[in-house]
């Protein structure tokens, strides 16, 4: 016997405090918003936590909130995302991504319809991944003590033990592999922003990556490094990575892919698409012996297709990044001061 | 990116850099100002320094408008939003720009105070438009690149009769900047060959605005485009005037740039801006005629009479060298309070406020190359 009636009104409806007050209105929400969409055996049990069994390794796990403006963009929404984050963060370390948790912070006044929109593709995403929803949590707060949606997700994955991917294993001499294109996802999103609209044919790049990891992984085991260039972009990444290894960097301008679209939108808005954010990509830093069967591995996956070598890992005291620019110059390629500004002149 | 890759060409770069190479006479320096911002940002992103020959050296001028804008202006646009609760509209670089008392506008918004960042005026009437019951105050800086559109926007409101719109006026002129630069004598008198001259500067006001750089002070002078090989060709132009003993006012720029720039946008200038007796600049201190103020006829529509704001003085700090960096006569490494108590996520003096900035660039850049000690360097070396 369910403690409600009749179906929740989610074409007009809108969350309200009851949604969080754990009484009829949120089992109401859970059961046909959240239980319909990600609904797993895991989650049908009806527990406060899931209760599984994992392989031999290590385990990991990482966590990830989102609170991105707009919730929808070109090519995701915050859905999507906040699946696509967390299982490329758990894969970063050569693992295989198994379980996700969903925290959900509602904001009073939110049209149900928008949540569904965002839990169905949240949904998508796992499925297609293979990597379940198996718990969550729901909280609503007061209007204007939220942004409409912040999703917290945190995943679980076991990684094998003779895998040590570690951001502090870059090499003097190692080879920095990229790959794909820079500074879709952040373009993207900007292009859809209210007081900024221009009009691209720009997509995101949000996808998960575990299964081009799991390719590079079998192919070759002791990878060194692996991040995803999220916020900060390939430029902090490498920054990150230099620091944590106490090495320096040198890359090629011109080695590392850029499409036309974004350089376009970056020279319009005075920004370097280096530091612009990356949700489907990755930086992989191995052995010079390894490089190209990683880089031909990487290359026949679909995430990887673009795939570059952009550089090396040098010796460098200053733990400094630098760049081979395609004018025939250099520049350090420093971290950035405070947030990423437009500039007026 | 037409019009654009063409100027960022790797070749042409390269045969340039053979020819500067070839002409520069040895046993002498040439030490070029590059006036704006923007040629500083060109110079580090694309590498330019490094396609030099080691007795071309630039020198980055002051014109960065966030750098050189004084901290009490700053004060004042806080003062703005938390005591007369208004909307302010500012250029999103401005934000982070250290105000008095180690606040900022990043600080105030975080503190509540409702801040926008916007692209164009036209955001900043937008705004205004769509809140009618809240003052809103559009934060005007720049050069003269970008006063005319500030000028259309009063414009605009006063033929929508838009009475909640406001524009707070920080608007500096380019030439009283270089005059005084140029004009100091003594001790304090700029170390410089020639300079690269404003680009989009220029578009508005015209290349002969900068005659009496030639005429008064004989230092040539090249009006330069902000693309890579634009700043390397009009970098040989100056050498060639250089080495020929030649003064004057050259235009490289010329595919944007004419003799006399545009009148339309001057004459709306004139129409709804006059000269200040004196303006502050962060880092050169009080400067006459160097700035623009609202003309009484549109007062309307100036923050400053609306909400009568009081002038701030607002002193540097002292020790900082500034100053003498921006003329040319030391170096960022030369002040004391250079990486030390001054850094970019702390910036104590125009010259680190932005990453154009000279300091700023040199933190980020230009330390560790003048050491010899990149690896870049070490490289090239073997």
């Amino acid at each position: 016997m369910r403690p409600y009636s009749g179906k929740l009104d989610i074409k007009h409806g809108l969350v309200n405090m009851s949604h969080g007050s754990g009484g009829r209105a949120m089992a109401q929400l859970i059961d046909q918003i959240f239980m319909f969409h990600f609904d797993n055996e895991l989650l049908r049990q009806q527990n406060d936590q899931a209760a599984f069994n994992v392989s031999a390794g290590r385990m990991v796990i990482s966590t990830d909130a989102h609170v991105i403006s707009p919730l929808f963009f070109p090519g995701g929404d915050i859905g999507s995302l906040s699946v696509h984050g967390t299982i490329n963060d758990v894969c970063m370390a050569g693992a295989k991504p198994l379980y996700l948790s969903a925290a959900f912070i509602l904001e009073e006044g939110f049209p149900l319809s928008d949540l569904e929109q965002i839990v169905s593709s949240m949904a998508r995403a796992s499925r297609e991944a293979g990597v379940p929803v198996v718990t969550g949590d729901t909280k609503v707060v007061e209007k204007g003590h939220g942004d409409g949606v912040f999703i917290t997700t945190t995943g679980v994955g076991v990684v094998a033990d003779d895998i040590n991917i570690s951001g502090d294993r870059a090499c003097p001499g190692d080879v920095i592999i990229l790959s794909g294109s820079i500074g879709d996802h952040g373009m993207a999103v900007l292009s859809s922003r209210e007081n900024l609209a221009f009009e691209t044919t720009l997509l995101s790049d949000s996808a998960a990556l575990h299964g081009l990891v799991k390719r590079m992984v079998d192919i070759v085991p002791d990878i060194h490094c692996l991040r995803d260039p999220t916020r900060g972009g390939l430029a902090t990444t490498l920054n990150e990575i230099a620091l944590q290894s106490s090495v320096g960097m040198v890359i090629h301008e011109q080695a590392i892919p850029i499409k036309p679209a974004v350089i376009g939108a970056c020279e319009l808005l005075g920004l370097d698409p280096l530091y612009v954010a990356n949700e489907g990509k990755l930086i992989c830093i191995c052995d010079a012996a390894d490089a190209d069967a990683l880089l031909a591995a990487m290359q026949a996956n679909p995430h990887g297709k673009d795939a570059a070598i952009i550089g090396r890992v040098i010796a460098d005291e200053h733990h400094m990044v630098q760049m081979h620019t395609s004018f025939g110059g250099s520049r350090v390629v420093d971290w950035l001061a405070g947030e990423q500004l437009p500039r007026i002149c | 990116m037409k019009y654009v890759n063409e100027f960022r060409n790797g070749d042409i770069a390269a045969k340039l850099a053979g020819v500067i190479a070839s002409e520069v006479e040895s046993g002498r320096d040439y030490r070029l100002m590059e006036f704006c911002g923007g040629h500083t940002h060109a110079i580090f992103r694309f590498g330019i320094q490094d396609l030099m020959p080691e007795n071309v050296n630039f020198v980055h001028g002051p014109g960065c408008p966030v750098c050189v804008l004084p901290k009490g202006r700053i004060d004042n646009a806080i003062q703005l939003v938390q005591e007369h609760d208004v909307i302010l509209c500012t250029y999103a670089d401005l934000v982070r720009v250290p105000a008095s008392k180690k606040k900022s506008l990043l600080k105030a918004k975080a503190d509540g105070g409702d801040i926008r960042m916007v692209y164009s005026t036209s955001d900043a009437l937008q705004i205004a438009r769509q809140n009618p019951d809240r003052q809103v105050v559009f934060f005007a800086i720049g050069f003269e690149t970008t006063t005319p559109p500030t000028a259309v926007a009063i414009q605009q409101a006063q033929q929508e009769g838009l009475t909640n719109f406001s524009v707070f006026c920080n608007h500096v002129l380019t030439p009283p900047a270089m005059r005084h630069i140029l004009q100091q004598d003594g001790d304090q008198s700029a170390n410089i060959d020639g300079i690269l001259g404003p680009s989009h500067v220029s578009t508005i006001i015209g290349s002969q605005a900068y005659a009496f750089c030639a005429t008064e002070f004989h230092t040539p002078i090249v009006i330069a485009g902000f693309e890579p090989l634009d700043v390397m060709q009009s970098t040989l132009m100056l050498i060639r005037q250089l080495n020929s003993g030649r003064v004057t006012v050259e235009n490289e720029y010329t595919r944007v740039v004419t003799d006399d720039g545009n009148r339309k946008a001057q004459t709306l200038m004139d129409k709804i801006f006059e000269l200040r007796p004196s303006f502050e600049w962060r880092g050169l201190g009080l400067m006459k005629n160097s700035a623009l103020k609202i003309r009484d006829s549109y007062t309307d529509w100036d923050a400053e009479q609306r909400f009568d704001i009081e002038h701030i003085t607002s002193s540097d700090v002292k020790r900082c060298l500034c100053p003498a960096i921006l003329r040319g006569l030391n170096k960022p490494t030369d002040c004391t309070l250079f990486g030390t108590v001054c850094r970019p996520e702390n910036p104590m003096g125009a010259c680190m406020v932005s990453s154009e900035g000279s300091c700023a660039a040199y933190w980020s850049y230009g330390r560790f190359r003048q050491a010899g000690t990149t690896a870049i360097q070490q490289e090239r070396s073997t």
